[in-house]
């Protein structure tokens, strides 16, 4: 693994296979009694958010404590940032404070990237999610969803998700998380293919490695997984669909589109769900629905990311062929 | 676990062979029942990975003798080493504790060599996580000395004198196609 998880795409096969399989670990650690690793012991994690967040920061939060990191919360709001400091000013603050990893999340796409190489900090950079570019801890979170729900929990061991079928279907133009989940599905060998209106398609998509349709009906039937994505408003300067109505008929998922799915097939939301949008209560109270699993598999993804990055003295080394070290 | 070292060395001789194994484990699972007085309260944990394979075969033995079902489990102990800052991240393996739990009971830690301690030392801070045995024991096929924390075993299979400069390498056929008990020497490189 590298240093500094960025971008989806810079894992590999058998980093993404590793992390998953060290997520598998870290889960069994919510069912004890005492739910605590000494592992990140006077290891110093903040979490740098300047953009709004609940789900994303509390869920790295509980991560990082449960392996006994010492954990510093910053947001923007109430900070130097809002007098004016520049994130350069922020990281060499931090650094000065001698912390080992930064999460940031940060609204303008590429900040994570500028942090992790402008030489600014020596610390470890997770992105938590950058303006419409990535977000990759969800990525690893839903493959990790997909793998327990469609393979199983010891089955999916040392497994990729070579063959299944992955529709994801809604605002792609604005979604980090579309971003993300194409590449890392890609590289686990899983086919996606993006549902969404026309006027929110992003420019370049023939360039990912994924499939495009404008029509949610017709790849419901071959789908092992559906993500909806929320409509994100308060990204939206211009009229991308007519009204709320017809985007809701055309590409909502609703009871009767859930029953046309395959009979294992799993629907995801990475949240926060926007109820009688992009999908009715009927399919989001549904035992398919996996909205909820995903939060809380979503601190077992956090927590195997900050191990395999921070738990020895250089990232986690991954081979090809599970040949041992020494 | 440099005892694990892959040194397939052409002068690796075996010390210990299959028939040898079943028998000093036949050995170690009398001895629980005997300083256990019957051992209804026992729960054997295994370190992965061959300390499993062998705490599995000593309850296998054990139901043999006691006419009992014995709990058995797997506790790893990466998360607690002392020198994971010295390397880079292992993989994890898994942590499996029977069903009722080790609370009150009398835990058997099973491992295949025991060396500088160290193991046996993150075992203890794991199991501290889990629960609280009534009292905690340690079986191991092989103890081959170098002491670097004041841990003993409770029941050893084959005490094994060696240099620091040679290698104890346990195979068994779960996992390596057959038992064998492996004293090589260390590669010049190390």
């Amino acid at each position: 693994m590298q240093r500094h998880l960025i971008s989806a795409a810079d894992l590999t096969r058998d980093d993404a296979v590793l992390i998953l399989d060290t997520a598998e670990e870290m889960a069994r650690v919510a069912d004890r009694p005492i739910k605590k690793l000494p592992t990140l012991r006077g290891r110093t994690i903040v979490n740098l958010f300047f953009e709004d967040s609940t789900r994303t920061r509390i869920s790295f939060e509980a991560a990082e404590k449960r392996l006994s990191a010492d954990v510093i919360n910053f947001s923007a709001k109430g900070s130097s940032v809002s007098k004016g400091e520049s994130l350069k000013d922020t990281a060499q603050t931090l650094e000065a404070m001698g912390v080992d990893a930064v999460v940031i999340r940060h609204g303008a796409s590429g900040a994570p990237y500028r942090l992790a190489n402008s030489g600014w900090i020596d610390a470890a950079v997770v992105n938590a999610g950058d303006g419409t570019h990535q977000h990759p801890t969800q990525a690893l979170l839903d493959a990790f969803t997909m793998r327990r729900r469609l393979t199983g929990r010891d089955a999916g061991l040392g497994q990729d998700l070579a063959g299944r079928r992955i529709t994801i279907v809604g605002d792609v133009l604005h979604s980090r998380v579309a971003r993300s989940n194409v590449d890392l599905l890609h590289t686990l060998g899983a086919e996606v293919t993006l549902v969404a209106p026309p006027t929110l398609v992003p420019v370049g998509v023939e360039n990912w490695p994924c499939e495009v349709s404008y029509d949610l009906d017709s790849t419901l039937s071959k789908s092992d997984a559906v993500m909806m994505l929320r409509v994100q408003r308060e990204r939206m300067n211009a009229a991308f669909f007519p009204t709320e109505r017809e985007y809701s008929r055309r590409y909502g998922l609703d009871g009767d589109r859930m029953a046309r799915l395959p009979e294992h097939a799993i629907v995801m939301h990475p949240g926060p769900m926007v109820r009688g949008m992009e999908i009715t209560a009927e399919v989001a109270d549904s035992g398919r629905c996996t909205a909820i699993e995903q939060v809380a598999n979503g601190v077992s993804i956090r927590m195997a990311v900050l191990y395999l990055l921070l738990g020895g003295n250089e990232p986690a080394v991954t081979r090809p062929t599970g040949s041992e070290e020494k | 676990m440099d005892t694990h070292a892959n040194t397939q060395a052409t002068d690796a001789r075996p010390v210990l062979e299959g028939p040898d194994i079943a028998r000093v484990l036949t050995r170690i699972a009398h001895e629980i029942v005997e300083r256990a007085k019957g051992a209804d309260d026992v729960v054997l944990l295994g370190i992965p990975t061959r300390g499993v394979f062998l705490a599995q075969r000593l309850a296998a033995k054990l139901e043999q003798i006691t006419d009992r079902r014995i709990p058995v489990g797997s506790l790893d102990i990466t998360m607690y080493r002392d020198d994971l800052r010295m390397h880079p991240p292992r993989a994890l393996a898994r942590t499996e504790i029977p069903g009722d739990g080790i609370d009150g009971r009398l835990v058997v830690l099973v491992d295949d060599v025991l060396f500088s301690g160290r193991t046996i030392r993150a075992a203890l801070d794991a199991l501290n996580d889990i629960g609280r045995p009534r009292a905690v024991q340690l079986a191991v096929l092989v103890d081959r000395g170098h002491r670097e924390l004041p841990i003993r075993a409770d029941y050893v299979g084959k005490n094994l004198p060696t240099s620091l400069r040679e290698t104890v390498k346990v195979q068994l056929a779960e996992e390596d196609g057959r038992d064998t008990v492996l004293l090589g020497a260390k590669p010049a490189d190390q």
